[in-house]
């Protein structure tokens, strides 16, 4: 079957990705930069499903919460404030052990900051962000394809390890417009879940908490979750690396970063400087492998629109085996082609 | 010989760790007795507050969730458009459903959600060790207003109740008491009417049920039977508000 092919913004590939992927369930709270997000799924929710306009962004939520302990495949998205408010129920997802998507179109911080495209909340992404020891799987798409594709796969993630998968954009990806091939492969309906509550008919009643009162239960709990952790930072590491064989300068961008980097790279490239590029796509789980070069020569630099959140990751990752330089701008200030240039050839 | 009171299938057969007195074995009870007798036991969802009752499904015999503080009616709200064929109900605190769930109570009634909601008064939070409740009397003493609740410095008690009654989305509202065996009786036909709601699809309703809390309220169980009667239902008027 060919498959269609159609132009819409980052935000309305993410919406359009959701509904391909079965997405029953809608919550959300208006917010830019990602506005187009929640109007495409007011417009396009199909009759069976459901679409709300929540009071707030703790509403949204937990609407979600609920929408998930039903079963359905359930989605929320916001910006950077909005995000801050629903850290509490996400975290109340990642204890009952609950399947969501939340999308982060990032805005400029601290507090109201501004709408600018941002990259500053990978600290609260990657970290858990609310109370308690918990993870969620957060993918960051670089081009308007891949929000569309990489929306499917966090439905499939979050059923698969029961855990919420955060989606983390910029303004820019939100906003900019790209052709899209849409997947032709039919979504199956939702699959079974069988410790969704839909009513006890035929079995014993289905709870679902994040509570454990008794001595010990909330221990042993945390280590099936962490387990369950274990497991997906060894299947669920993606990424994409060029130039790796050769490079002896590694830049370290993801999303829209990665975008300006891959052009300063191929700038480089054609005036014969060795310069590649690792671009994580899970910001966590985070990617080892690409880092695990033998070369002690090579050096990195990471260049974000925050101000070196991801670069502790990278840290993690290299362990100390090759210099690692930095560079970023984060309220408005995005690292321009030419600053990337002069850093790198500073270094090389 | 025939049995005519018997344990509710909806309740299980284990005790509550509820204290001596507390109106919440009752109010329990009382759910549970509703829907064996609208015969829907194996289509509810109950959700389970965050306050005393925060482990109600370990004494009700149906599908349960949990929800964060005040958000109940947020997560009820998603379950019963995911499965509107579902009886779906929240049992919530003052604290909960008039302090810091104000919001989502406010909304999912005036969106007139097909829900039934039985809300909790007992003027105190009880979990958390008898703090100032939206609900608290004028003049009542609690660990957070020592000399009484002071309407200059507190503000009033807050009549939730009323305040829905006014939204259109909201069908029923009624307000109950624990009272006396007699005020049980005519809070369970309530909690009925408020799920036969539901089930016709009629929207939004809401039961306030007057509940003893002895222990914070420093008083016996006798005494707090009293003083719901003597002074609480004065400042919260029983009857149907809606």
């Amino acid at each position: 079957m060919e498959k269609k092919k159609i132009l819409i913004s980052g935000n309305e590939a993410i919406a359009e990705g959701a509904l391909q992927a079965g997405c029953t369930f809608y919550a959300g709270y208006p917010i830019t930069p990602q506005n187009e997000l929640i109007a495409y799924m007011a417009k396009h929710m199909p009759k069976k499903g459901v679409f709300i306009q929540a009071e707030s962004e703790p509403a949204a939520i937990n609407m979600v919460y609920g929408a998930a302990a039903a079963g359905a495949r359930s989605m929320t998205s916001s910006s950077s404030p909005g995000i801050s408010l629903m850290q509490e129920g996400i975290s109340y997802i990642a204890g009952s052990r609950l399947p969501a998507v939340i999308v982060n179109i990032m805005r400029g911080g601290p507090g109201l900051g501004n709408i600018a495209p941002a990259q500053s909340d990978y600290f609260q992404a990657t970290r858990g962000g609310g109370h308690g020891d918990y993870h969620l799987i957060v993918l960051a798409p670089g081009s308007v394809q891949e929000a569309y594709d990489l929306t499917q796969t966090s439905f499939d993630l979050a059923d698969k390890y029961r855990v919420p998968v955060m989606i983390l954009g910029d303004g820019i990806l939100g906003q900019m417009m790209e052709p899209v091939r849409l997947s032709a492969k039919k979504i199956k309906a939702n699959t079974f879940k069988g410790w969704a509550l839909t009513g006890c008919q035929g079995r014993k009643p289905n709870i679902v908490k994040s509570f454990f009162l008794r001595e010990g239960a909330l221990e042993e709990f945390n280590l099936k979750l962490q387990k369950n952790y274990e497991l997906i930072r060894k299947k669920e590491e993606r990424y994409e690396g060029l130039f790796l064989s050769d490079a002896k300068v590694i830049l370290v961008a993801y999303g829209t970063m990665a975008r300006i980097a891959k052009s300063v790279i191929s700038q480089l490239r054609s005036a014969g400087k060795k310069v590649g590029l690792i671009r994580p796509i899970s910001l966590w789980p985070f990617p080892q492998e690409p880092f695990n070069l033998k070369n002690k020569k090579i050096k990195y630099l990471v260049v974000e629109m925050s101000y070196g959140q991801m670069l502790e990751d990278v840290k993690l990752a290299v362990c100390g085996r090759q210099r690692i330089e930095f560079l970023g701008r984060s309220g408005g200030g995005v690292p321009s082609q030419e600053e990337m240039i002069n850093k790198i050839k500073k270094i090389l | 010989m025939e049995k005519i009171f018997f344990r509710a299938e909806s309740l299980y057969d284990v005790s509550t760790h509820y204290c001596p007195g507390c109106g919440h074995g009752i109010a329990h009870r009382l759910v549970a007795e509703v829907i064996d007798e609208l015969g829907v036991r194996e289509k509810t969802i109950g959700i389970a507050p965050v306050g005393c009752a925060v482990v109600a499904y370990d004494y009700w015999n149906f599908d349960c969730s949990e929800a964060a503080h005040g958000r109940a009616l947020a997560v009820a709200t998603a379950i019963k458009r995911v499965h509107p064929q579902n009886v779906v109900f929240t049992y919530q605190g003052d604290g909960d459903l008039a302090a810091i769930g104000t919001n989502e109570t406010i909304h999912a009634a005036n969106r007139g959600e097909n829900l039934t909601v039985v809300f909790i008064n007992n003027a105190v939070y009880g979990m958390t060790g008898g703090q100032m409740a939206p609900t608290t009397l004028l003049g009542q003493k609690t660990s957070t207003s020592i000399e009484g609740r002071q309407k200059e410095k507190h503000g009033y008690p807050l009549k939730i109740s009323e305040m829905l009654a006014l939204l259109p989305g909201v069908t029923y509202v009624e307000r109950v008491s624990l009272q006396s065996p007699q005020e049980v009786l005519k809070a369970k036909r309530a909690i009925k009417q408020a799920f036969e709601n539901q089930i016709n699809n009629l929207g939004f309703s809401l039961v306030e049920v007057l509940s003893p809390c002895p222990t914070y309220w420093g008083q016996s169980p006798k005494e707090a039977l009293d003083w719901i009667r003597d002074v609480m239902q004065k400042e919260f008027p029983l009857g149907r508000i809606k």
